[in-house]
């Protein structure tokens, strides 16, 4: 394959607590290469959601680096979005000024205001949520403002789109139906997507390589299994196809035998 | 649980997603009206009369109170020869014989022209001071023992520092009122900043906005139902320590008005003021509350 965006060389997370220091991750070594979609998965508290804070530069690691382009995170940029798992859209702006505000800032030097708008406008339409633009965030479902996150993310064209559990808080009709919603913006767009996620249909449902991590502390990479289903995915067509039932029972196996969660 | 997930999603995809958000707006408008409204707007009207009853009966006993207390005590006006001097106060509030003698409504402006200026200039230091103490831990490390150690200060005594340096009674008491207003707005504002969710300054982080972008788009309208909070605080102290001072600088101004009325040994004016800088302060809080409701964000409509 092409060269890889996003490198993860030697990574580990140390956090200073009141307890003293925590190690949430270790050695952690990962490539993503252009246009592939990554899921990260584990049980909670795995360091899944640190790692992709680390890819994002939200936090910086303090073992290794992480590469973008060859070039050392250093700290959060428009070319890495991140759609967060609680939409974080602004409250006091509609769905239409909570994109228009990363669109101006990602493409206000070059372009007109007309343009802005029309990106904006676009964006919104592919997440089908057109019908909402005047809206603000309370007056709507929480799958719609989990739409309006998406479209804000694409919206920035980024490099590579960061996502942290952004169907965990919906309900399984609506977190279907936008695993639908995103394969086909991916098919459009040919982005880049690191996912964290704990759903394991999810993670074979949309992903070319699924990172599965060990139980934290001290977090690692357990194993990556690689998808190679054909990209089109459909649903309905997958529930009945061999080939995914042993990619989940891969996954599972992994989950629920190597890493058994000592129960609480 | 991981196959039911899907074979739930199996079912429908895609009439789901398209059909939630053009039913929504269309089953409401058809099935409710015509049943909710009766019994709803029934229960309300009770309820409003309710209020308007305890109310009035609340005023009422304040007003028996009153009375009975001019009965027994000598010199002490009750209500209505009160009420007649309002009707000859109000008759002609704003007249104007001299410095020495202007109608109650010049008073009262007045005075809410040095509320007005005193409070706005620590409006425009104590907002940006709280945005400082709020977004900057070495600020609040600094602040702290200083504000903690001058709130609970009476304002008016710091009166005679304001003599002092200004060496004029009008500016004196706006110092004051700046003094009391400043408090309430930079520890509001500071709080209001340290609680700004993470997720906000994420959004901000990650589209990596300029610190002019942080603070107007998301900052400062995430802060603003705290500013106005202090805001409310600080004017109504305002208010109420204005009356206070201006018995000390003389002038025009309710407070002195008071003073004067005292002298003058003219009780039902006293009596009068009383009851002017209530519904002034009233209003005042009345109308930030209103401001407040119509600039916060969510919850509301």
């Amino acid at each position: 394959m092409n060269a890889p965006i996003v490198k993860v060389e030697r990574v580990g997370m140390r956090f200073d607590t009141n307890k003293g220091p925590f190690v949430a991750l270790r050695d952690i070594d990962l490539e993503i290469a252009r246009g592939e979609f990554v899921s990260l998965i584990g049980h909670s508290g795995c360091g899944k959601s640190t790692l992709l804070n680390l890819i994002a530069g939200l936090t910086l690691p303090t073992e290794g680096v992480c590469l973008c382009n060859g070039r050392e995170i250093g700290g959060p940029g428009p070319e890495r979005a991140v759609v967060f798992q609680n939409h974080s859209l602004l409250p006091w702006m509609t769905c239409f000024e909570n994109v228009y505000l990363a669109v101006e800032r990602v493409f206000g030097g070059t372009e007109s205001k007309a343009q802005l708008k029309a990106r904006t406008r676009a964006a919104l339409e592919m997440v089908h949520m057109d019908h909402a633009l005047q809206k603000y965030p309370n007056e709507i479902s929480g799958g719609m403002k989990q739409r309006v996150g998406i479209a804000r993310a694409f919206a920035m064209e980024p490099q590579i789109l960061l996502m942290d559990e952004p169907f965990g808080a919906l309900d399984a009709l609506t977190r279907a139906s936008l695993q639908d919603e995103l394969m086909g913006v991916m098919a459009k767009t040919g982005a880049t997507v690191v996912m964290v996620t704990h759903d394991v249909d999810e993670a074979v449902l949309l992903s070319n390589r699924v990172v599965m991590m060990t139980n934290g502390p001290a977090a690692t990479i357990g194993e990556i299994l690689e998808v190679k289903l054909d990209t089109p995915r459909e649903r309905l067509k997958l529930a009945h196809d061999p080939a995914f039932a042993e990619y989940r029972a891969a996954v599972m196996e992994f989950l629920y035998q190597k890493q058994m969660k000592k129960a609480a | 649980m991981s196959t039911l997930t899907l074979s739930a999603a199996d079912a429908a995809p895609e009439k789901v997603d398209k059909a939630a958000p053009a039913a929504t707006p269309a089953t409401p408008a058809t099935h409710t009206p015509p049943a909710a409204p009766a019994p709803r707007s029934r229960g309300f009207s009770l309820q409003w009369l309710r209020t308007l009853i305890a109310a009035v009966s609340g005023i009422g006993a304040l007003v028996a109170v009153w009375w009975m207390v001019a009965d027994t005590v000598d010199s002490f006006p009750g209500p209505i020869p009160t009420w007649h001097a309002a009707v000859e106060l109000f008759a002609d509030p704003f007249y104007n014989n001299g410095p020495n003698d202007m109608g109650i409504g010049w008073n009262v402006l007045y005075s809410l022209e040095r509320v007005g200026i005193g409070f706005g200039l620590a409006a425009l230091v104590g907002i940006p001071a709280g945005f400082l103490v709020g977004r900057f831990g070495f600020m609040r490390s600094a602040s702290e023992p200083v504000i903690s150690l001058l709130r609970p200060v009476s304002p008016l005594a710091w009166l005679p520092i304001g003599l002092l340096v200004f060496r004029d009674a009008n500016l004196a008491a706006i110092w004051v009122i700046f003094i009391c207003s400043i408090w309430p707005m930079i520890i509001n504002t500071a709080a209001g900043v340290r609680a700004v969710p993470q997720d906000y300054l994420n959004v901000a982080r990650v589209l990596a906005l300029s610190e002019w972008k942080i603070v107007t788009r998301i900052l400062f309208p995430a802060v603003l139902p705290h500013i106005l909070t202090g805001v409310r605080l600080a004017v109504g102290t305002a208010w109420l320590v204005i009356v206070a001072a201006e018995m000390l600088t003389g002038g025009i101004g309710i407070g002195f008005w008071v003073w004067d009325e005292w002298n003058n040994l003219s009780v039902e004016h006293i009596l009068v003021a009383i009851l002017v800088i209530g519904v002034v302060g009233l209003a005042l809080e009345y109308a930030l509350l209103w401001l407040a409701k119509r600039f916060s964000y969510g919850g509301t409509v």
